[in-house]
């Protein structure tokens, strides 16, 4: 009996001693194995007196148990320990850079016409679109702005030459977004016109304009949004209900105020200019000129085809690229045109 | 327009505030664009005069000066000392008193070379009103001893700076602007009387109006016996300097100061160089005439010239722009003849732009003065010249053509019209009570009112204009800012397009920064890198970098790379979406040219960033076909050789979506990386160009039906003459393939060991599956056989062993 016992330390022991797999299968054989001590006490049984043998086969059997379950716990110690080494030789360093190309950006302006076109968007105004070489008629003349107004001397205006030394007639590089609203008028009434009332329009048109002007805030080449709501009761109170709803979006601040002066553009009648100015940070409490708007002028929606004693509308234009500055805090207009990786890439 | 605040609270004084005026000013569409104190912060300085000035006995360049201060100081005149090259006996000048505080200084008792002074005799630059330091300010001689300066010089003023729009001309006066004020405050408006000077001689000079529509009135008169050189009153100068006039003369200063005052442009001739009656007309052929300033020019036909009838007709004066040199006032004119005329604004506006120059008249004139105001103003300037230079005037001449005279047709003005439009209630009387603020003559019709416009307000012609002039007096801050109702109607959204800012994500998530390049650019550019020598010029460049209209984006990539290699960008990667400009037909949408938007890409420089897990090479074209192809997705492209002038001719090729040629791509010529150098680690910069239409649109997806059965894979590797182009050959391949084929796709080009020197490797793999059963591979094999056998008899190719 004493002896089984022992057997049982003694294989514990030594499975505990052992850290190679393969030894401690050659240990396991030494008491499991066909000659093992423990077998060697099985084969002996036989020869013990019946009721001996009862009570010793069950110690026996026990003991088996016993030691199996010590070499099964050896067992899975070693193939954790096993596991473990593998894991820590597999080990990489988490903090090196990933692999493989990076991602551009788009430019910052792009960033705010992506905005302006969403926060529109989610009041039903699509976006449409008109030629930068333009006709003198549409970006002039259809917006009430006769040759010799003197409204034509505020834009200072590109010319286009038909022949060296020559200028073209009729032709220019359009000098706002506004004549999109001519020929989008003219548009809806070709496709509306024949119902007994048409579709209100609501649409915004970004795009890039001309004029000839260059230093730190002007440069000849730069972006504006239009925008134009008609329908049967557009009113100016509705005007300055967007516009004053789309600044506060687009500055995601309420701590802004907003204000509508009298202005005049020949296209707008009553026409007005939208200032804001925060009321904290660098530019606090200064008035900012953000817009120009007003409601149509008769003659431009009689040009674009629409009768305006039954209709009536409001259009606006803004300066994307002031509000890109003023959202961003730049300073120098001339960063957006010449294309230096080092300002462009922090617009990711 | 600038003009002095003390000036316009002679006219009109609400109780408000400096800045309180400026708010109202700016809210009424009269914008403030500047306002400054016309002098500096200072106290105790008075007018003194000099009582004597003798030699400082120990100083040569110092002066001791006994001074009279009047009752500012109770001890008598003062003893001070001064350094002034100009102080003499006499002299009226500012005193700075002991305690005064001046810019920078305060003023004590001292002693200057042993002798007491007690305060400081001032130059103009010392007070802070000028740069003048080349001796002391000397005042008028009937200045007031002892007044104190502030008041004497009325340096309590602000200098005010409207940015009046084009349809205000009426706000080009101070009567004009002092009449807003009135109508916006309520303020009492007083302006200066003015009687009819009564002729003391008989003299004068006929008007013709020979050109009626351009000058319809015209008013002259004589004024004999001027003295040309009084000086200016103090007053009048002020006034002109606040407003940025500077003093010249007292008859000229008259008549910039009743410019000023009403409005109105006037010019006084020599009368003793005038002969015969004065003609308004047009020119007649190459006829000259040199102006005040100098210049010599041919005015246009339709420019409309003041003449009289010297050597039968002679130019003396472009119609209310400029005066003509020759019969201009000098110090020496005696006799005056003064105009005072109304033209057309149709008949000025541009005139003076086109020769290059601008007038305060010519300005007015273009936008309008009021047609009324012409005897008013003669009758003022007449008077201010009688006080000042002397003098006796003759009767008033007036021509007039009452029918080329500006039309003031009555506007009605509906209440309704002006709710609805304004979006605000607004009760007829409340209507009726902001018109009445303006002064303009109206009739009430039930609801409506008929509205007569001033002569002086250009810019009242419907009814709208009418509104406008409510919602400013009503205040467009009180007018609400509710959000808009409108027709809920969804938009379409068709699924086969996508929007350029889809476009522009995409191409950025594939590594390109985008920029925003001028659309005209160097012509240089255009004949580099499209062979167009005849490009799309510009009539009045800015910079002649900029002089022609782009017909593609590559030029300006190229001008990005070229810029940002510059600042040692080592890899550069940029696209733009924008459009360009090209001659076209008649039917264009702009007749005569085509302005397609396109996008173009460039990539320069290593194909990514440096980095530990990947060997550094750079971009090439096929990492470009790459990018351009994960755009189209899941469209293919199909790719032709091309030849363009800014590309490699062996590495650019056309791009096509369905048969259509879209776009090109290809690295740039080396002439062009040489000379423009857009070299980076001694490669190329690959580019793409592509018209934006074809991206935006996009399939819809069609759905087929999934197979239940495993596919069956081939690889096949066909050994081919080195210049075999693949596209052809997998062409074929595919047209030969059998239903079952899914896919044939290259994967792999070798040549080298083991190949022959002019041959190359192409491998494929073929993926085959069939709907309706498992595939033997006896059927796979005959499929592999069949493809063999066109590659081997159409393209010459053996099969690798």
């Amino acid at each position: 009996m004493h002896n089984i016992e022992q057997l049982v330390k003694d294989a514990a022991a030594e499975f505990a001693r052992i850290d190679d797999a393969a030894q401690l299968e050659q240990a396991k054989a030494r008491y499991l194995g066909k000659s093992g001590s423990l077998t060697e006490l099985l084969k002996a049984l036989g020869q013990l007196p019946a009721e001996e043998r009862r009570s010793q086969g069950a110690a026996i059997n026990r003991a088996k148990d016993s030691i199996e379950a010590a070499l099964n716990e050896r067992r899975e110690t070693l193939r954790r320990a096993a596991l473990s080494a593998q894991l820590a030789a597999e080990a990489l360093d988490v903090t090196l850079p990933g692999r493989g190309r990076g991602r551009g950006g788009l430019h910052p302006a792009t960033r705010t016409l992506e905005r302006i076109e969403q926060l529109f968007r989610s009041i039903g105004f699509e976006v449409a679109d008109g030629p930068e070489i333009e006709t003198d008629w549409h970006n002039f003349t259809a917006l009430n702005t006769p040759e010799n107004h003197p409204a034509r001397s505020m834009h200072d205006t590109f010319y286009l030459e038909e022949s060296p030394g020559v200028t073209a007639s009729g032709v220019l590089l359009r000098t706002h977004t506004s004549p999109v609203q001519i020929r989008y008028l003219q548009s809806h009434v070709a496709q509306y016109g024949h119902l007994a009332a048409m579709p209100e329009i609501r649409i915004i048109a970004p795009g890039r304009v001309y004029r000839v002007d260059s230093d730190a805030t002007h440069s000849p080449m730069f972006h504006q949004v239009e925008g134009l709501m008609v329908g049967e009761n557009v009113s100016f109170a509705d005007l300055k209900g967007v516009m004053a709803d789309f600044l506060r979006r687009f500055f995601e601040s309420d701590d802004l105020e907003v204000r509508f002066r009298p202005s005049f553009f020949p296209f707008t009648e009553p026409s007005a200019e939208i200032d804001v100015a925060f009321m904290s940070g660098a530019l606090e409490g200064r008035w900012l000129e953000i817009a120009g708007c007003g409601m149509v002028h008769p003659n431009v929606l009689a040009n674009g085809g629409i009768d305006p004693e039954r209709y009536t509308g409001f259009a606006f234009g803004m300066g994307p690229d002031r509000l890109t500055m003023l959202r961003y805090g730049i300073d120098d207009l001339r960063l957006f045109f010449d294309g230096d990786l080092r300002f462009l890439s922090q617009f990711r | 327009m600038q003009f002095s605040e003390q000036w316009l609270r002679s006219l009109v004084n609400p109780p408000l505030s400096r800045d309180e005026l400026a708010h109202l000013l700016t809210m009424a569409g009269l914008e403030v664009e500047e306002m400054r104190a016309a002098a500096p912060t200072f106290s105790q300085v008075v007018v003194a005069r000099i009582l004597s000035a003798e030699k400082h006995p120990d100083a040569d360049k110092l002066k001791l000066c006994r001074v009279d201060v009047g009752q500012a100081s109770l001890a008598g005149p003062l003893q001070i000392v001064c350094g002034a090259p100009n102080a003499a006996v006499g002299m009226r000048v500012p005193c700075a008193l002991v305690g005064a505080q001046l810019p920078g200084i305060s003023i004590k008792r001292a002693k200057v070379r042993g002798i007491e002074s007690f305060g400081m005799l001032c130059s103009a630059r010392e007070l802070g009103l000028s740069e003048d330091h080349g001796g002391l300010l000397a005042l008028d001689d009937d200045a007031p001893v002892g007044q104190d300066l502030r008041e004497h010089l009325q340096l309590d003023d602000a200098l005010i700076t409207l940015k009046l729009t084009p349809n205000r001309a009426d706000c080009l006066s101070l009567t004009g602007i002092a009449r807003e004020v009135a109508a916006l405050s309520g303020a009492a408006l007083s302006l200066p009387e003015i009687k009819p000077v009564p002729a003391a001689h008989q003299q004068s000079r006929s008007v013709l109006l020979d050109a009626p529509d351009a000058c319809p009135r015209y008013c002259g008169r004589i004024i004999s016996g001027v003295d040309a050189t009084a000086p200016t009153p103090g007053w009048i100068q002020r006034r002109l300097e606040r407003s940025g006039i500077r003093s010249i003369s007292a008859l000229v200063d008259v008549t910039n100061y009743v410019m000023l005052e009403l409005g109105q442009p006037l010019h006084a001739f020599d009368n003793e160089n005038l002969r015969g009656a004065i003609h308004v007309r047009y020119p007649r052929p190459g006829e000259q005439l040199t102006l005040l300033n100098g210049q010599t020019v041919t005015p246009s036909a339709d420019t409309a010239l003041i003449c009289d009838e010297f050597g039968g007709a002679r130019a003396l004066a472009l119609a209310g722009i400029m005066g003509g040199a020759e019969s201009g006032i000098s110090a020496a004119t005696r006799e005056l003849f003064l105009e005072s005329a109304f033209f057309s604004p149709r008949a000025v506006a541009g005139r003076a732009r086109a020769l290059g120059f601008s007038s305060d008249a010519s300005y007015r004139y273009e936008r309008g003065v009021d047609f009324e105001l012409q005897r008013r103003a003669i009758e003022r300037a007449t008077q201010l010249i009688l006080d000042i230079c002397g003098g006796s005037p003759g009767p008033v001449v007036e021509a007039v053509s009452l029918q080329d005279l500006p039309a003031r047709a009555p506007v009605k003005l509906r209440s309704a019209r002006a709710a609805r439009l304004l979006g605000i209630a607004l009760a007829p009387a409340q209507v009726e009570k902001l018109l009445a603020g303006l002064g303009f003559p109206l009739r009430r019709e039930g609801d409506d009112f008929i509205v007569s416009p001033p002569s002086h307000r250009f810019d009242i012609e419907i009814e709208e204009d009418l509104i406008e002039e409510i919602a400013r007096l009503h205040g467009y801050d009180n007018i609400p800012s509710p959000a808009p109702r409108g027709q809920l109607a969804m938009r379409p959204l068709p699924e086969e397009r996508r929007g350029a800012m889809l476009v522009r994500r995409l191409v950025a998530e594939r590594d390109y920064q985008e920029v925003v390049n001028f659309s005209f650019v160097e012509a240089a550019w255009e004949s580099d890198f499209c062979a167009n020598a005849q490009p799309i010029a510009l009539a009045n460049p800015i910079a002649s970098q900029m002089g022609v209209m782009r017909t593609s984006l590559i030029g300006g990539l190229a001008g990005t790379l070229a810029f940002n290699l510059k600042r040692r960008a080592s890899r550069v990667r940029v696209f733009e979406i924008g459009r360009c400009f090209m001659r076209g037909d008649r039917s264009a949408q702009v007749p005569g040219y085509i302005q397609p938007l396109r996008l173009a890409a460039l990539c320069a420089g290593p194909a990514s960033d440096e980095q530990w897990g990947e060997p550094a090479r750079n971009a090439d074209f096929f990492d470009a076909k790459g990018d351009l192809e994960a755009l189209f997705a899941p469209r293919t492209l199909r790719f032709e050789k091309l030849e363009h002038p800014a590309l490699h001719p062996g590495r650019s090729a056309r791009v096509l979506v369905d048969g259509q040629a879209v776009g090109i791509i290809g690295e740039l010529h080396p002439e062009w990386v040489q000379k423009y150098e857009l070299a980076v680690n001694h490669g190329a910069p690959v580019v793409f160009e592509i018209e934006l239409a074809a991206l935006t649109s996009q399939p819809l997806p069609r759905y087929r039906e999934v197979s239940r059965f495993p596919t069956v894979v081939r690889d096949l590797a066909l050994v081919l003459a080195i210049d075999q182009p693949l596209q052809p050959l997998l062409d074929a391949l595919r047209e030969a393939a059998p239903v079952i084929v899914r896919d044939i796709a290259l994967f792999d080009v070798y040549h080298g060991k083991g190949i022959e020197t002019k041959q190359k490797s192409l491998a494929f793999r073929i993926v085959m599956q069939d709907t309706e059963k498992t595939l033997a591979d006896v059927e796979a094999d005959e499929v592999v056989d069949v493809l063999i056998a066109v590659a081997v008899q159409k393209f010459g190719a053996s099969v690798r062993a």
